[in-house]
């Protein structure tokens, strides 16, 4: 795969490598978190009656741009009593968990940083570093909002990995593999082959296992919501209580630090959910490479399908943000263990229990 | 519903020479003025009695009615000495709905009023408002600190007639 | 082994973004859990009430507007309303009623900012900029009126500065029209909202009777479900004229008297509002607005209590005459300052989240608690 394209060029073992773990970041994350920021603010103005960003070019398209710009140029504040280390070492760790999960995302067949058997498994491990990072940043910007916002924020998102956990459990019991390209690959043809709608085949137990896959699908939707402090769960940050949560002390890189790895994080969760219920990257309606022969053009497509089913759900929770207000933190916590936890228990053995028939 | 007239008169009847005047020259209220001491139970008679039940208090305000001597002082600002303050109390009951105005008259140079805080939780702000602006110390008070001005305010108490603006407040020039 | 535990004293504001101005609370804190609220003001003390010692009569009602400065109309209402009292001014009719139009628009347009700023306090931001677009239509209501979109200086003693533009009554009948289902949209978006209803339901109750004790007046008052209403048990200028009811909060998602009913009972208020609105554009008088003005205004000796029901409550001035012509002492009943006082009742026991919550369904305006 690309790897070995890589390797065939250069030669290197380790400039392939390199080039491969920095591709997404040039070619996909920093793109993307221009655009969704962009996105963002013109979803908001266009729900909210107003117009957004319109001046800097048409239609404020390079607004973002200037903002990165912005960002680049502010002071680094680091205050008096702030715990250096952690201070500077948080934002870091919180941006390389949300990047490290990049590296198994299947945007094609072909484009897949590192194809190992463990996929879900690395994604769900990896993506639980940044609770580190927040908590280094709570507590080393000695500041009780921060501090707050940071204790809520872990409780949030360990107590929504769960329900999440649980989800993933169900696909991987019945397709028995946690590996992502596999996954897609089971889900080729058409969108009927996809796992929301019961996986490839036309068994019975495809049809008996449309509603349970349906209810996974909202679970893991809205717990994957609450792990990258989305509203409705975005008390972490919660503006009117908190300031901004975990990182009210941050400012110029140290914050666009956050900031992009929040986006990022946003794609991640998506391309999760897209990967494991949506086909990841197939097409719900076949390929034009296939249908004229043009084999180049099936890799294109099916990264174009990926980023633009990920999109979409990064839509929708922009979507739903600017709908909805904000829980309280135990309505929060009662979403997840009373209600989100026992339903993915008990669909998590009726899948197991339709996967015996 | 009962008139100011009967209200004075069942006071009257209660604490004797403790409600001192029934003023009626007034362009528009008429209003009842009582001795300093007894502001307090006769507060709470207000309150409790089944034929009055003022339960609200609307308003609590500081007067500094500034009738005392003038003194010039060495600097050649002019000074009050001794005369009187007054507080101001405007009642209404939500249940008979009628209204009162009430009036104190208490010594200039040391201001000292019964709090009625205990029967009217709202009048709490209403005396800190007082003590802030004209000195007033209202006893039984729970908690007497400034409210509007810093806690630290050290010139005196702005709303009385012979307050002077101070120079500096911790270093900073306060007329800018 | 026992776990140590302290409270945490946590500082909200002067600057917060939900706490409606200049304004701080100490909050003690129990983990998460409120155990106690200090609030401090007095950071926007402009001297009002000094400053009117050294004006005469009208040169105060601008300095009225910078109160409760999203209900100026309703400020300067006030002070005509005590002053004519004390004076014994009867202003023509038509005076009166468009007095009571602006008032009335003035209460919505407020009543809108406390809702579009509740919703953003709870995580709602969409709301606060539905409400700012038809605020916005009330404000260029004002500015065919007086040429002022936020600061007046309408309403004198005796009568108005001017009379009403000539598209005013076509503009504001149009405005009622587009403004009713945008107050439907906005129900729908945040009132009923799931969420909303249970971040606010059963939050910051506040029993009636402590209520009144504390001298709580207005929506907060209405919302306890008192049935109190200045307007109706006072009645000033031509308010007795009109039909229409006074909301009141009937704990239909919680508790009488909580959060969700002081929200809601403004959302009804409008509704009367406009029909208010509706009456007074109908029966409108002809006649002249500034002849009964005063050209010179030196009242007795004496002193007056007058009140109106601004959109935040019982707003009074008591003024104390001493013959000349400027007055001797003003002392203003704001209601917010008198509301703000029952914070710390409310919020006990509460959350952290909850004091945005309850801060903001008593919707205060620092301009007039510091005054």
């Amino acid at each position: 795969m690309m790897y070995d394209f890589f390797y065939k060029i250069t030669g290197s073992e380790i400039i392939s490598g390199v080039i491969l773990s920095l591709l997404p970041l040039f070619l996909f994350i920093l793109p993307f978190a221009l655009f969704a920021v962009y996105l963002e603010r013109k979803v908001s103005a266009h729900m909210q009656d107003r117009l957004g960003p319109m001046r800097t070019g048409w239609h404020g398209w390079i607004q973002t741009i200037a903002d990165i710009l912005k960002l680049i140029q502010k002071e680094d504040i680091v205050a008096k009593d702030n715990d250096k280390l952690l201070f500077n070492l948080a934002p870091i760790i919180v941006f390389t968990g949300s990047y490290a999960a990049f590296a198994v995302i299947p945007f094609s067949s072909y484009f897949l940083g590192s194809n190992i058997d463990l996929g879900i498994f690395y994604i769900v491990a990896i993506t639980g570093l940044s609770v580190a990072g927040i908590l280094m940043a709570g507590w080393s910007s000695n500041n009780k909002y921060s501090l707050l916002g940071s204790m809520r924020s872990v409780a949030q998102i360990i107590s929504y990995e769960i329900p999440t956990i649980l989800v993933v459990l169900s696909i991987v019991m019945i397709t028995s593999t946690m590996n992502l390209h596999t996954l897609s690959e089971m889900q080729t043809g058409y969108f009927w082959n996809w796992f929301i709608f019961g996986g490839p085949g036309t068994s019975l137990t495809k049809f008996l296992l449309i509603p349970f896959m349906m209810i996974g699908f909202l679970i893991i939707y809205i717990s994957t919501l609450a792990e990258v402090n989305r509203t409705p769960f975005d008390i972490p940050e919660a503006e009117s209580e908190l300031v901004s949560g975990y990182h009210t002390e941050y400012s110029g890189m140290k914050f666009a630090m956050f900031f992009l790895s929040e986006y990022a994080n946003m794609f991640a969760v998506s391309a999760i959910v897209v990967a494991l219920f949506l086909g990841g990257y197939q097409s719900p309606i076949g390929y034009l490479g296939k249908l004229f022969g043009l084999p180049w053009l099936i890799p294109i497509e099916q990264f174009s399908w990926f980023t633009l089913k990920g999109v979409f759900f990064v839509f929708v929770q922009m979507w739903l943000r600017w709908t909805l207000p904000r829980l309280r933190v135990d309505q929060l916590m009662t979403t997840s263990w009373k209600y989100l936890i026992p339903i993915a228990f008990v669909n998590l053995i009726i899948i197991g229990l339709i996967a015996l028939l | 519903m009962k008139k100011a007239e009967e209200i004075f008169q069942l006071l009257k009847d209660k604490f004797q020479e403790s409600i001192v005047e029934f003023k009626t020259d007034q362009p528009t209220e008429p209003i009842i003025i009582i001795s300093v001491s007894a502001i307090d139970k006769v507060c709470a008679l207000l309150k409790s009695n089944p034929d009055l039940q003022f339960d609200s208090l609307i308003n609590l305000s500081g007067v500094d009615d500034y009738n005392g001597q003038k003194v010039v002082n060495d600097s050649g600002n002019s000074k009050m000495q001794s005369g009187t303050i007054s507080v101001y109390y405007h009642l209404e009951s939500t249940k008979l709905k009628h209204k009162i105005t009430l009036k104190v008259s208490t010594n200039r140079d040391n201001p000292e009023v019964p709090s009625v805080v205990e029967i009217w939780q709202g009048a709490n702000w209403h005396e800190r408002e007082a003590y802030d602006m004209f000195g007033i110390k209202f006893i039984n008070h729970p908690d007497l600190r400034r409210i509007l001005m810093p806690y630290d305010w050290e010139a005196g108490y702005p709303l009385r007639k012979d307050y002077e603006n101070p120079e500096f407040y911790k270093g900073m020039k306060v007329p800018y | 082994m026992a776990v140590r535990t302290e409270e945490m004293v946590l500082n909200m504001g002067p600057q917060h973004p939900s706490t409606h101005g200049v304004l701080r609370l100490e909050l003690t804190l129990e983990g998460e859990i409120v155990t106690n609220v200090i609030p401090h003001i007095g950071y926007l003390h402009r001297c009002f009430e000094k400053h009117c010692e050294a004006m005469t009569y009208p040169q105060i009602v601008p300095y009225t507007d910078r109160m409760d400065y999203l209900a100026s109309i309703g400020n300067e209402f006030g002070y005509a309303v005590t002053m004519e009292k004390l004076l014994g001014i009867q202003v023509p009719e038509r005076v009166d009623y468009i007095r009571v139009i602006m008032a009335e628009l003035q209460r919505i347009a407020s009543h809108l900012v406390a809702l579009g700023t509740y919703g953003a306090d709870i995580g709602a931001f969409t709301p606060l900029l539905y409400c700012f677009r038809d605020r916005e239509k009330i404000l260029h209501l004002f500015e065919i009126t007086c040429g002022a979109r936020l600061l007046y200086n309408y309403i004198w003693v005796g009568g108005l500065s001017h009379d009403i533009h000539p598209d005013f009554v076509r503009k504001t009948k149009e405005f009622i029209k587009e403004f009713r289902p945008t107050l439907k949209e906005v129900n729908e978006l945040l009132s009923y909202n799931r969420i909303f209803i249970d971040r606010t339901a059963n939050v910051g109750i506040l029993p009636i009777e402590t209520a009144i004790n504390y001298g709580v007046s207005g929506p907060n008052l209405r919302g306890s479900g008192m049935k109190w209403d200045i307007r109706k048990e006072d009645p000033y200028s031509v308010y007795n004229k009109f039909n229409y009811d006074i909301p009141v909060g009937d704990g239909r998602n919680g508790t009488v008297g909580d959060s969700w009913d002081r929200y809601y009972v403004r959302v009804l208020e409008m509704e009367e509002s406009c029909k208010i609105i509706e009456q007074a554009l109908d029966q409108l008088p002809e006649g002249d607005v500034t002849s009964a003005i005063p050209k010179r205004i030196k009242p007795p000796v004496g002193h007056v209590y007058g009140r109106v029901e601004n959109p935040r409550g019982e707003l009074g001035y008591f003024i104390i005459s001493d013959g000349s012509t400027s007055p001797y002492r003003v002392k203003v009943r704001a209601p917010s300052f008198v509301s703000m006082q029952v914070l710390n009742e409310l919020c006990k026991g509460y959350m952290v989240a909850d004091v945005v919550a309850i801060l903001g369904s008593i919707d205060i305006v620092l301009g007039e608690i510091d005054r």
